[in-house]
């Protein structure tokens, strides 16, 4: 067994009951929690959100919920189903929340690893797929759903609304007085708090357990070093059961206090964003990314002197923006010129893009672009990285205000130890590690050593100045047939910074030269053909255009030309080149969830591919079955032209 | 489902409209029950848009007799029609395209607005609370359409699809007990059209509206309609349910053997 933190905190707040119930009893009218419904902002009060959490856990253990059962949770951000997982914790039972947009089946593997008996869903569609898996579920008991709507003509007994649940729980509270407080008492900072799944990159999701202790101790340093307080918001709509959410709208809010926004759908995630104007924000890099297309799609079509201020004073803040940021030394005039800019052009943007309040806004899960950070960082956005994974509540380096390196995801986090080992892996010890995988004590013995450091799988280095910098993941590490190292996310990364390039896949382990799938960026892209009159009719059609593989490749050169002069990676360079006829997707099994490729899968599926593009070939047709959103299939083929690039000659830095 | 189907609420007996020397129908009678899905289809220029005219009161037939829940309906306008309950929406979007999504379905509130022009002028009054309480009803209508993402978009900004959707809002916010739907998924792609499909179910099936619509999709009127009135050349060639018609000689002679 891994050696666990002893952790408890002094005022006897060790577990996110104690902790909601606390925030209930010293600021029981400060907004907890809000929701958009109906067009108007509603808002719960910590009293209100304890008074339900209370109802929905007596409402539960009326249903039979017991100390060690697991709950999952299914659905878009949504208050109740926040609720439902502090009304399980309660009762000593554990939180499941599985991604809302799995299909049923995908969903089963959890369903079933977790033994769950309990499923509380956001609405319909969900009642739906649990429906339909429910016979493969032997041990499903109950399902409890948000939204009513459509769920009329539903009338299983086991099929519950949750504000039935809710009346039900207030009238066993009725009758039993003591029993939540004495459910809640018991509760240990050493219990599970909640099981995320690992998205599964490699084989099975696994599930890891989290205890009350080490999400605690996460959220705490979290806000020690971002100095949060209480009155805060943050516009909660990343995916419930990534990690990252569950650590900064559940357990930072529970610790610190500040609200939570749900958005009112998917798609007014933006005009939400501009409406509560978050102070904490979060956002993966594809998210920064895409803010900063669309804003500069818009500046292209805007007038001439407006576009000639915005380049401007863009100029100015790419100069000394960041370092106004770092509160670094930045001479009088470009003082005087970022305050004017900030006036006319930060000011502004920073309010369409909904954060104007933001004091601190996050990125992590993949690589940002240094051009795409420095904008950020430029405008006046403290946008900061992080590191983490889900075995250690997302919660391992930091970047620090006012050192800030763009290249590295920054130091360790207050009360993280990190060792670099031998072969290069990232090793971290500290309160947040996993209490274990759920039923999986050989995998707990693999990703924990005999010495208690848990194994990242990241290949990384830490600089001079004992900042952390992620090369790689260390199993897709290899070597060129030269001997030379072959990181392929590093370069991928690279091609990815290019806002025409949506993903790529690069090939080279044990080959002579590197080659690469790309993916195009249909907005991106679409809108460069459309400003150049080239026709096209959709993304397959897109991606095959001549003019479409000569802007790729100027990219690809662009990057092989800054390859050429880094000592570790100059063998890397990509050779050849080919624009894949169909978007990698997660519903193709290519991507997982989080939307990271499944190298794997991806070189299998396209293996033809793979041999063409080594094979000297200049073309080569595919066909290939794709999954739609209602579970038809289709097929898509097309001709695939493969390219060579220019690769430039090696710049070895005089030793 | 099982879904009630009420009595008759809509009898139309004779109907005869001429304009002029041209016969837009001819002795035409059908009733529509409460609760029910009514198509009415007919190859083009068949008299399915002036059938809905007759309906709502823009044309008034020179024969035959219109009876509204069980009396004779007397010579009467479109808004005698809105006040009746009965909403329409239209072949070629009738909408305001300047305005918001939101503003657009709120002129379907309308004729339930009892504080005066000069109150609503001066957010004076009665007019304050009313609006708030119309504004309430019309976000259950975007909840219900789900368009939230456009609920201030100027409609002339919006796909064709999401205009008919928006349509259907204004439609569904004067909370009729009769909605008329004049080719409702035309130009829509197949994905619009379930969409659309959906909604016309969901629609009749939680708030019980009758539903009266004229389509040219033909798994579309056969999914969805409980019965199908056929016109051709102003005249009735058939009426019953979707099965009973598909097999009907002459409906298949007019319309859907003819020229497919």
């Amino acid at each position: 067994m891994p050696t666990q933190a002893k952790y408890a905190a002094p005022d006897g707040l060790h577990t996110f009951p104690r902790l909601l119930m606390h925030h209930a009893a010293i600021r029981p009218d400060a907004p907890a929690m809000r929701e958009k419904y109906l067009g108007i902002w509603q808002t719960w009060s910590w009293a209100d959100v304890a008074e339900r959490v209370r109802a929905l856990a007596c409402g539960l253990a009326a249903l039979g919920f017991k100390r060690g059962d697991n709950l999952a949770i299914i659905g878009d951000n949504r208050p109740h189903l926040y609720m439902m997982m502090t009304a399980a914790q309660c009762l000593g039972g554990v939180p499941v929340p599985l991604y809302q947009d799995a299909v049923a089946a995908e969903m089963l593997f959890v369903l079933q690893d977790a033994g769950v008996r309990f499923v509380v869903v956001e609405d319909q569609e969900q009642v739906d797929k649990m429906l339909e898996v429910r016979d493969q579920v032997s041990t499903l008991e109950h399902i409890v759903y948000d939204d009513p709507r459509g769920m009329r003509h539903y009338n299983q007994p086991f099929l519950h609304d949750i504000h039935e649940l809710m009346e039900m729980g207030r009238i066993h509270d009725r009758n039993h007085p003591d029993f939540l407080d004495a459910e809640i008492a018991q509760g240990h900072f050493d219990d599970t708090s909640v099981m995320l799944y690992t998205s599964g990159t490699t084989g099975k999701p696994k599930g890891v357990c989290q205890t009350h202790a080490a999400f605690i101790a996460a959220a705490r340093g979290g806000i020690e070093v971002d100095r949060m307080s209480a009155d805060g918001d943050i516009l909660s709509y990343l995916p419930m059961a990534w990690v990252g959410d569950h650590l900064f709208s559940f357990a930072q809010a529970m610790v610190a206090g500040f609200t939570i926004n749900c958005p009112e759908s998917g798609d007014t995630v933006m005009t939400d964003l501009r409406e509560i104007g978050p102070t904490y924000y979060f956002a993966p890099p594809r998210v920064f990314e895409s803010l900063l297309t669309s804003v500069m799609i818009r500046m292209e079509d805007a007038g001439k002197l407006k576009q000639k201020m915005f380049h401007h004073f863009m100029a100015v803040a790419k100069r000394c923006g960041a370092d106004i940021l770092d509160k670094k030394p930045v001479s009088t005039v470009d003082r005087l010129q970022y305050a004017l800019g900030n006036l006319l052009v930060y000011g502004p943007l920073r309010n369409v893009l909904g954060l104007s309040r933001v004091r601190v806004a996050y990125t992590a899960g993949a690589a940002i672009g240094p051009e795409l950070f420095k904008f950020y960082r430029s405008i006046g956005i403290n946008l900061k990285q992080f590191y983490g994974q889900t075995e250690t509540c997302a919660y391992v380096c930091l970047q620090p205000d006012g050192a800030i390196k763009f290249d590295s995801v920054g130091q360790p986090a207050p009360g993280v130890e990190i060792k670099i080992a031998d072969n290069g892996e990232v090793l971290v010890k500290g309160p947040m590690l996993l209490k274990e995988y759920y039923k999986r004590p050989d995998a707990t013995a693999e990703t924990i050593n005999a010495d208690g450091w848990f194994m990242t799988g990241d290949a990384g280095f830490l600089d001079e100045d004992g900042h952390l910098k992620i090369i790689d993941r260390a199993k897709d590490v290899g070597k060129l047939s030269s001997g030379a190292m072959f990181a392929p996310n590093y370069i991928e990364n690279k091609l990815k910074f290019f806002q025409y390039v949506k993903e790529a896949v690069c090939f080279g382990a044990n080959r002579d030269m590197v080659t690469a799938f790309i993916n195009i960026d249909v907005g991106a892209v679409g809108n460069w053909a459309e400003r150049r009159g080239i026709a096209y009719s959709g993304y397959t059609d897109l991606a095959g255009k001549a003019e479409v593989y000569e802007l790729i490749k100027t990219c690809l050169e662009e990057v092989n030309a800054t390859l050429a002069s880094d000592t570790m990676m100059a063998d890397s360079q990509v050779h050849r080149f080919l624009i894949l006829h169909k978007e990698l997707d997660p519903d193709d099994d290519e991507l997982t969830r989080t939307r990271k490729v499944r190298r794997n899968f991806v070189s299998e599926k396209y293996k033809l591919l793979i041999d063409a593009l080594y094979g000297g070939l200049s073309s080569q047709f595919i066909e290939t079955e794709v999954k739609f959103e209602d579970g038809r299939r289709g097929k898509v083929s097309a001709d695939l032209r493969i390219v060579d690039c220019k690769t430039f000659p090696i710049v070895r830095k005089a030793a | 489902m099982s879904k009630k189907i009420g009595d008759v609420i809509l009898d139309l007996q004779n109907i005869s409209l001429r304009f002029g020397g041209v016969k837009a129908l001819t002795d035409i009678s059908f009733d529509v029950r409460e609760h029910e899905i009514r198509a009415i289809i007919g190859p083009n220029g068949a008299g399915k848009s002036s059938m809905l005219n007759v309906i709502n009161g823009v044309y008034h037939p020179q024969e035959g007799k219109v009876f509204w829940r069980g009396s004779e309906r007397k010579k009467m306008e479109p808004h005698m029609a809105a006040q009746q309950n009965i909403a329409r929406t239209f072949q070629n979007i009738a909408l305001f395209k300047g305005m918001s999504v939101l503003d657009n379905i709120m002129t379907g509130r309308i004729t339930k607005m009892k504080s005066t022009f000069l109150e609503h002028a001066l957010w004076f009054g009665r007019a304050k609370n009313e609006e708030l309480e119309h504004r309430k009803k019309v976000e259950e209508v975007i909840d219900f359409l789900e368009i939230q993402h456009i609920r201030k978009t100027p409609v002339g900004r919006l796909p064709y699809g999401l205009q008919k959707r928006v349509e259907l809002g204004r439609a569904l916010a004067a909370e009729p007990s009769m909605l008329l739907l004049d080719e409702p998924m035309a130009g829509m792609n197949v994905e619009e059209k379930q969409d659309m499909c959906r909604f016309i179910l969901d629609v009749n099936d939680q708030f019980g509206t009758t539903i009266v619509l004229i389509e040219h999709d033909m798994g579309v009127v056969m999914d969805i309609s409980d019965r199908v009135v056929v016109l051709d050349y102003g005249k009735k060639i058939g009426d019953g349910v979707p099965d009973e018609v598909k097999n009907n000689e002459d409906v298949i002679k007019a319309y859907l053997g003819a020229g497919h």
